[in-house]
């Protein structure tokens, strides 16, 4: 989109005050921010939201190329559904989204302009989001947009972005359209474009702060932020659900649901043995919850976690298996002192009391029939040989 | 002349019974050379930990802590989803149990570990060696290379602290040594780096020690008979236990001052003084040996005549 005037114009700053956009809910959106992204953020290590404000303000603004593709519009949609601060306006200001299909006015081969505009005005310089999967069976024909397959399109744009952010577990990884049998080869973005800088963001859908923290790192300090080895930021993906999750305390007192709607689901008890796989899901959904609505999150509405950020959980997993605790802690109760294991109950001394006397009498009675024998037979031995001699 | 098969085995054969023989002797000599002397006495550098039952919460940090500082599987045998051993065992060499007497007032907690004894049981109890106690800081620790699976320490232990890998195809003995990977690298041990409240806390133990009387200095009559429990019992110990409950309740057995090793080995050293019980031993199972031997014979003979063969035997 074209800007008018100098550099300093198409600042963020700038921009959110032609938008009438107030300083405080800047302000609020940074502090925000620093709430949500706590850690691995380096923007957030700034002291204070006026000292973010400060950097994020004087900021060119992104320009941010979104491209759909096997996809529900559920990353986007859960983006609109932000509210406070109004983070779908903010969004719209504060980066400058030259492209996204749903959001877009224009239509047919008017969109198709817009993006080959936006493309070629930020060559290089833009950040392409992708949302949704991409088919690769046959030559990728089963998506196409504007008569090429979703691959070419993906091949094409992403070439000429300068990084890429992978927005759902679909652009991740494949999500649900590439749950077994995968009809479509449907795959993720990093597994065709390999010469890119690309971050994923899991989720079905992600938390849209993860967007925004990422969008504004790289806007202000010219990087992507620190990732695990999934491609996933540390800041929003590096603790499991379970370490945080508002439910642990029934967990760790073993208190759990055992059917929908029973007592215990009613209680708010823990949902581990109703499949729930925040034992090994590592997002913030425990403590970022969405549409600042608190407790708006799976668990919180007493649904268990499908674990829709981790690649080899979600869609392959069947719902309602549990899953294995891989760090396990201790739970809420106590060994007694006094209930030592090992220790000889007087049950169990007085049987082997009474074995011991049982073998000990048997081995007795045995020998002394032995003896018996032996006698009798000498006897009949000496006979014998007495006889045998004699002839 | 070339040496011929006959008198490789034969050498063969001499050299291992010399070899066992050699192996006995020196085991036992080092044996003498560490326990002929008097009782082992505090280390000037001893570091141990002070354990306060009255401040510790139950949360059990230091349990978690303690297995991931030592790499050790978590417990999960009772559940299969909480770390919930219900004794120091192979994968638990620290652990929070509860006292909670019929009457239901006047609970506590406590944290059971190795007590570091300033004279441990466990080295003077073992064969070959694998249990040691540091010259420097006085920290017990175990050596897989020498064990030879005997489990004397286990038994010889008063505070029953060393546990046998029952689970294991080359089990291990596992006990706490105090996170001495840790204390190398100058850190404390991992159970009281995570302690809320200070419960347990990590130093030297004459620190420790006045630390503990300190505070029972300043509330008297707070503590079970303002007591220190390890300051002598059993001859001292490095890890430390102050209680408002009776110690007995803790689950601390009674133990006079004298440690274990000075209390038996005092038994057999008097047995061993100038050979004196071997001899005699000796002497008396040759003169029973020689006392059935002639009626042995007499037997024989008699035999022989009744049967007219050679007698078997």
């Amino acid at each position: 989109m074209a800007h008018d005037g100098t550099e300093k114009d198409q600042t963020i700053a700038a921009h959110l005050e032609r938008c009438g956009v107030s300083r405080r809910s800047f302000l609020q959106l940074c502090s925000a921010l620093m709430v949500t992204a706590p850690v691995g953020l380096a923007l957030t290590e700034k002291a204070s939201a006026l000292e973010i404000a400060q950097a994020i303000g004087r900021t060119k603004r992104p320009s941010v190329i979104w491209l759909h593709f096997q996809d529900c519009t559920g990353c986007s949609e859960t983006l609109l559904r932000t509210s406070k601060p109004d983070v779908a306006d903010l969004i719209l200001n504060v980066i400058s989204l030259d492209y996204h299909e749903t959001l877009m006015v224009a239509s047919g081969h008017q969109a198709e302009a817009a993006l080959n505009q936006a493309v070629k005005e930020n060559a290089g310089k833009f950040v392409l989001v992708v949302e949704g999967s991409i088919p690769t069976k046959e030559q990728g024909i089963y998506m196409k947009l504007a008569g090429k397959p979703a691959l070419d399109v993906l091949k094409d744009v992403g070439s000429k972005a300068a990084a890429i952010i992978a927005m759902g577990s679909c652009a991740s990884w494949g999500g649900v359209p590439s749950a077994d049998p995968n009809p479509t080869g449907a795959v993720g973005v990093d597994s065709i474009i390999k010469d890119k800088a690309i971050i994923n963001l899991p989720g079905c859908p992600p938390n849209p702060y993860n967007l925004l923290g990422v969008v504004l790192e790289f806007a202000a300090m010219g990087k992507l932020p620190a990732c695990d080895e999934l491609k996933r930021p540390k800041f929003a993906y590096d603790r499991l659900i379970h370490d945080h999750c508002p439910r642990r305390a029934h967990f760790d007192a073993g208190r759990f649901v055992h059917d929908f709607g029973d007592e215990a689901h009613r209680e708010g008890y823990c949902l581990y043995k109703m499949g729930c796989k925040g034992p090994a899901t590592h997002a913030g959904c425990s403590t970022r919850h969405f549409n600042e609505t608190p407790d708006v999150w799976p668990i919180g509405i007493g649904a268990p976690c499908v674990g829709c950020t981790e690649k080899s959980v979600a869609f392959r997993v069947p719902i309602f298996q549990t899953v294995d605790i891989h760090n396990a802690t201790p739970p809420e109760g106590y060994p007694l002192v006094n209930s030592q294991t090992g220790s000889l109950g007087a049950g169990a001394a007085a049987l082997a009391g009474l074995i011991t006397g049982a073998v000990g009498g048997a081995a007795w009675t045995t020998s002394q029939k032995f003896a018996k024998h032996d006698e009798a037979e000498i006897t009949e031995e000496d006979t014998d040989v007495v006889g045998k001699g004699g002839k | 002349m070339p040496m011929t098969r006959r008198d490789l085995l034969t050498k063969i054969a001499a050299g291992s019974v010399s070899a066992v023989a050699a192996g006995c002797v020196t085991g036992t000599a080092l044996t003498s050379v560490a326990y002929a002397e008097e009782p082992l006495k505090v280390l000037p550098h001893a570091v141990g930990m002070l354990y306060d039952a009255t401040r510790c919460v139950g949360c059990k940090s230091c349990v978690a802590a303690c297995a991931e500082a030592n790499n050790l599987q978590p417990d999960t045998r009772l559940d299969g989803l909480h770390q919930a051993p219900t004794d120091l065992n192979a994968f638990t060499k620290n652990i929070i149990k509860l006292y909670k007497p019929a009457s239901g007032d006047g609970f506590s907690y406590v944290k059971q570990q190795c007590m570091h004894c300033v004279d441990p049981a466990c080295v003077a109890g073992c064969s070959f060696h694998a249990l040691t106690k540091d010259k420097d800081n006085g920290v017990v620790s175990w050596h897989s290379s020498l064990c030879s699976g005997c489990r004397y320490c286990q038994i010889v232990c008063p505070y029953h602290v060393p546990r046998f890998e029952w689970e294991g195809r080359n089990p291990l003995i596992v006990k706490c040594e105090m996170c001495k990977e840790r204390l190398a690298v100058g850190k404390e041990p991992a159970c009281t780096t995570v302690c809320p409240t200070r419960a347990v806390i990590f130093g030297h133990r004459d620190d420790l020690l006045a630390e503990a009387k300190k505070r029972i200095k300043k509330t008297p009559g707070k503590y079970f008979e303002d007591r220190v429990f390890g300051e002598f019992e059993g001859g001292g110990t490095q890890v430390l236990y102050l209680s408002h409950v009776p110690f007995e309740n803790l689950g601390f057995p009674h133990l006079g001052t004298e440690s274990i090793p000075d209390k038996f080995l005092k038994w057999q050293k008097l047995a061993y003084s100038y050979m004196a019980v071997p001899v005699v031993l000796y002497v008396t199972m040759v003169g029973v040996m020689r006392k059935n031997w002639a009626s042995h014979q007499e037997h024989m003979e008699e035999e022989q005549k009744k049967t007219g063969l050679r007698a078997q035997l």
